[in-house]
């Protein structure tokens, strides 16, 4: 039997099995990054500045050492043993990126707000932070800058040695432009602005390092182990095999936990110097200044079509927002956008034009979605404009540039192929949640009364699964690491299995979700089934999580791993009860051979004859094996959304009345965790389109340094969700899947922004740049009838 | 640097008696003087919720209360609602209605959840609405709260007392 032959539904897979992880959470028992403690830890603070930009004449450290049990104070230059600065990954072929060096202390200079000048390192917590604010910093400020369209006029220059504040230009591109816009009876341009945001996971970060005898061990609140171990051992100078990194619990990350940080490496540098414990927690105001954040793009979309719909080019320029460094894939994540520009939708000729910008703010870098919720919303609001220029129905004017479900596997103009899809069904089984017709009254009627009510939609597909390296690694896109997955699976003498991958969850439920995979394949209950994650030293080698990864790569590598267990428990029936490996197969919880149902052992009875050695000739005994797996393809996700909405015009307030999404991830493993990443994925975007967005002023002092100004959504700006799925299985994988971690951020930010716009139409109102703050909605609504028309 | 205070706390049914600073916050006397790591911190400005705990019945955020201030207390904390063998049917709710995801928010959510159906006994049955107007000073990054109401509604409908 091969891999391909596993049918994909099976006892354990499909069922909403709640969650095996979630015991030890209800109960206050898991165990997250700050509560890891050592003999002997000590404690660090960090001394971050002030100033967006300055450089630094000196640092007093004397006041701070003379307070009790302050053990040291380092700063840049004290760090002058590490191997190189911290990595950026992303060395796209023939592209050349600026890229500033960046220690995990500034060295002569801070280049945004929050940059770390200094570290305290003493016995305890509190006394570390009142330290710190004795540490005297002599700053010669320089002239800031913080738009990234000025920035890139000239100077000041965030680093002066590349007299530009350009870091590189990218682009990604098919067909020919300009027949395509030649051909258009009808082009809309637009300028929409993607603001830069936190990922904000509820656990800020945190890592506690432990040198000693020449190991070090060193657990983080982060997505990335496996690259965190490679990283501390290239910069430490210490052999890859004496570095373990451990993920405990991790809550949650959002993409702003894939990552190598300055404090991760601090942490362990400090902990060898001194010879003890080093820990930090990040506090939530440094994790809003200094952690990595996301979008922050300008994007001019121009976009043609004929009369009767049919697009013919779309033009896409992007000025991104990098801020003040390079970090692990900081210049990668708007390209990562081009690679679905294009949509759901059929356009012969397409091209991406990125330009980064050096700004001086906290760096940008991978945010749930990660580029391609900035391609989707552009699209997607660019779309609804277009079919009111043409005068078209949107929806009708989406179906009729659909690619159709029988031209998948199906390349675009820039030569991505999407795996499958069937967009028309999706959309259609949003409309039975969604009675158009009944609304279209309802809204009237409403309107009558003043109250403005309006319903945008997204149609989406998005790139995940991130992975095959053919197509992102070094030979492909640029990223300097082959992005298969592993996975090991181990049967226990008495049956039970534990298996490991290298995927890396925090939040995810993959403890359950990867124990189903292995149960159906294995003939044994999901409860048996522990699935081990997030540590360098158990199990093999792994590439993590991010980019909806987890299942398409990591999941399958677990599938293709178990059935080579299966196939090998296959052998030792065959061998015990005398008859041929292709007549025995898996029935319920027993291995039997076909025809003879009585005739059949269980998976423990297979692992003692296996540990006995009462194996075929020729055979290993054991029960065990190690599989890696890089797919062919990425997985291609999609779905339709709809958003309904009121806007008080008086006081420009938006209110989210109803959210329907119609969500394809192939295949489901279970649909209890697909619907709750979906709802949180949904609400991400929510916040993004509402609330949230990190503000500096002119000077590059940041606006949103806590959560009191940094609006997250809470449980009353939020209706419930209405969800339900198509399963169209992805080709890629034998499970048929693909990721569900971004979907609901992907799609959902241009459906409410439609929405609102949907809304204001009569009042003249034809775009508004998210955040849809109340005053933002209101000065569009004043500007529309100044002018007859806005764009704001 | 000030001396130390002596407090005196009932934590979970369990009396203590600890030495402290009179700064030190009562989220990190339960977390690093008592071991209870089950109450988290996600904030240092009072908004999220993750450090809340029931004192004296009430539900409090743990971060904005001093130990001090809290001498002579009954605080009840996650790990004295239910263990993982026998949950609290608030605890089992969010296992059933999946209303975790990373689970960092999850104990002061339940906190508050529990205090807040606790408050209204006798009121009739709490309403969507009301459960995400009482939820509103504890902050979810994963489930969109969706999941979190309906594990609230769904406690609240099993415990006879919150049924209208
Ligand atoms: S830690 Fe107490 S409210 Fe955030
Ligand atoms: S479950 Fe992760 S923050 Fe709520």
């Amino acid at each position: 039997m091969t891999v391909t032959d596993q049918a994909p539904a099976g006892r354990h897979v499909g069922r909403p099995l709640r969650r095996k992880e979630d015991p030890r959470l209800l109960a206050g028992r898991a165990r997250y990054i700050d509560d890891i403690t050592l003999p002997g830890t000590l404690w660090a603070a960090f001394v971050r500045s002030p100033e967006a930009h300055a450089r630094i004449l000196s640092v007093d450290k004397s006041a701070a050492l003379e307070r009790a049990g302050v053990h040291a104070v380092f700063v840049g230059e004290d760090l002058a043993d590490l191997a190189g600065p911290l990595p950026l990954a992303w060395v796209p072929p023939g592209v050349e990126v600026n890229n500033p060096e960046h220690w995990p202390l500034a060295r002569g200079a801070v280049k945004h707000v929050g940059d770390p000048v200094a570290v305290v390192i003493g016995e305890d917590r509190y006394a570390v932070v009142d330290a710190a604010a004795d540490v005297v910093v002599d700053y010669e400020p320089l002239p800031a800058v913080t738009d990234p369209e000025l920035a890139l006029k000239g100077a000041p220059f965030v680093h002066e040695q590349f007299a530009t504040n350009e870091t590189h230009r990218w682009s990604l591109g098919g067909g020919d432009l300009d027949a395509g816009f030649a051909e258009a009876d009808v082009v809309v341009e637009r300028r929409v602005v993607n603001h830069r945001t936190a990922g904000a996971p509820m656990e800020p970060r945190g890592v506690l390092a432990d040198y000693r005898a020449g190991t070090l061990t060193l657990w983080s609140s982060t997505q990335v182990p496996h690259f965190l171990r490679l990283f501390l051992a290239i910069l430490l100078g210490m052999s890859e095999e004496r570095v373990r990194v451990i993920a405990p619990e991790v809550g949650g990350g959002f993409g702003s936990k894939l990552q190598v940080y300055g404090e991760e490496v601090l942490a362990a540098w400090a902990s060898r110097k001194l010879g003890q414990p080093v820990k930090w927690i990040e506090t939530r105001s440094e994790n809003l200044a200094v952690t990595h954040q996301g979008r922050d793009q300008i994007d001019y979309v121009k976009i043609g079509a004929k009369r009767d719909g049919t697009l013919t080019a779309l033009h896409v320029q992007i000025i991104a927002d990098l801020g003040a460094y390079n970090m692990l894939l900081t210049p990668a994540i708007p390209a990562l956008g081009a690679f679905v520009m294009s949509g759901v939708y059929r356009i012969p000729a397409v091209q991406t034009d990125i330009v980064g910008v050096f700004t001086n703010k906290c760096p940008t870098d991978a945010i749930r979605g990660a580029g391609r919720p900035e391609a989707t919303h552009l699209i997607e609001v660019t779309m609804d404009q277009l079919a009111h220029e043409l005068g078209m129905d949107r929806l009708e004017l989406r179906r009729r540039n659909f690619i159709p479900k029988d031209q998948f596997p199906a390349e675009v103009a820039f030569g991505i192929v999407y795996d499958s899809g069937d967009y028309e069904k999706t959309l259609e089984k949003l409309l039975e949640h969604v009675d158009l017709d009944a609304f279209r009254r309802e809204q009237e009627e409403l309107r009558a009364r003043g109250v403005y009510r309006g319903i945008g939609f997204s149609t989406y597909t998005e790139i995940c699964g991130l992975a095959p390296t053919r197509a992102v690694g070094p030979q492909g896109f640029g990223n300097q690491a082959g992005f298969w997955e592993s996975a090991m699976v181990r049967v226990h003498n008495t049956g039970a299995v534990t298996a490991y991958t290298g995927a890396s969850p925090h939040g995810q439920g993959h403890e359950t979700t990867f124990a189903q995979i292995v149960a159906d394949r294995l003939g044994v209950d999901p409860e048996v089934v522990e699935i081990v994650h997030g540590d360098t030293a158990t199990g093999p080698e792994g590439r993590n999580t991010y980019g909806s990864r987890s299942l398409a790569v990591g999941g399958e590598a677990l599938a293709r791993c178990a059935v080579k267990i299966a196939d090998k428990a296959r052998a030792i029936v065959a061998h015990k009860l005398e008859a041929a490996p292709e007549d025995i197969e898996l029935v319920d919880d027993r291995f039997v051979v076909r025809g003879s149902p009585d005739r059949g052992m269980t998976l423990a009875e297979v692992a003692g004859a296996a540990y006995l050695n009462e194996v075929p000739e020729g055979m290993e005994p054991g029960l065990e094996t190690t599989t890696f797996w890089d797919p062919d393809n990425f997985v291609f996700p999609f779905g339709a959304h709809a958003c309904i909405v009121d806007v008080d015009p008086e006081t420009g307030k938006v209110t989210v009345q109803r959210y329907v999404a119609v969500d394809d991830c192939g295949h489901a493993i279970n649909p209890l965790v697909i619907d709750g990443q979906v709802h949180g994925g949904i609400a991400h975007a929510i916040g993004q389109a509402l609330y949230e967005q990190v503000q500096y002023d002119d000077r590059g002092q940041l606006v949103t340094g806590t959560f009191v100004n940094y609006g997250l959504p809470t449980a009353s700006e939020l209706p419930s969700f209405e969800t339900d799925r198509t399963e169209t299985p992805s080709p890629v994988n034998s499970l048929g899947v693909k990721g569900i971690g971004e979907a609901g951020t992907i799609a959902a930010s241009p459906a409410v922004t439609n929405a609102v716009i949907d809304a204001l139409r009569p009042l003249g109102v034809d775009y508004v740049n998210m955040p849809l703050s109340p005053m933002r909605i209101w000065d569009a609504i004043q500007g529309a009838n100044r002018e007859g028309g806005s764009q704001s | 640097m000030s001396g130390t205070v002596n407090v005196r706390l009932t934590v979970n049914g369990v009396e203590h008696t600890l030495d402290v600073e009179p700064r030190l916050l009562l989220v990190h006397a339960l977390r690093d003087e008592l071991g209870l790591t089950g109450t988290h911190v996600g904030c240092d400005t009072s908004n999220c919720g993750a450090c809340t705990v029931h004192l004296d019945g009430k539900a409090v955020k743990s971060c904005t209360v001093l130990a001090v201030q809290a001498d002579g207390a009954e605080v009840t904390t996650i790990e004295g609602l239910g263990t993982e063998d026998d949950l609290h049917p608030m605890q089992e709710a969010f296992w059933n209605n999946h209303g975790l995801q990373c689970g960092y928010c999850t104990p002061g959510m339940i906190m508050a959840a529990t205090a807040l159906l606790a408050d209204r006994e006798g009121e009739g049955m709490i309403t969507e609405e009301e459960v995400r107007h009482g939820l509103e000073g504890n902050l979810c990054r994963c489930t969109g709260y969706h999941n979190i109401v309906k594990s609230v509604l769904d406690a609240a409908s099993k415990t006879g007392e919150m049924v209208a």
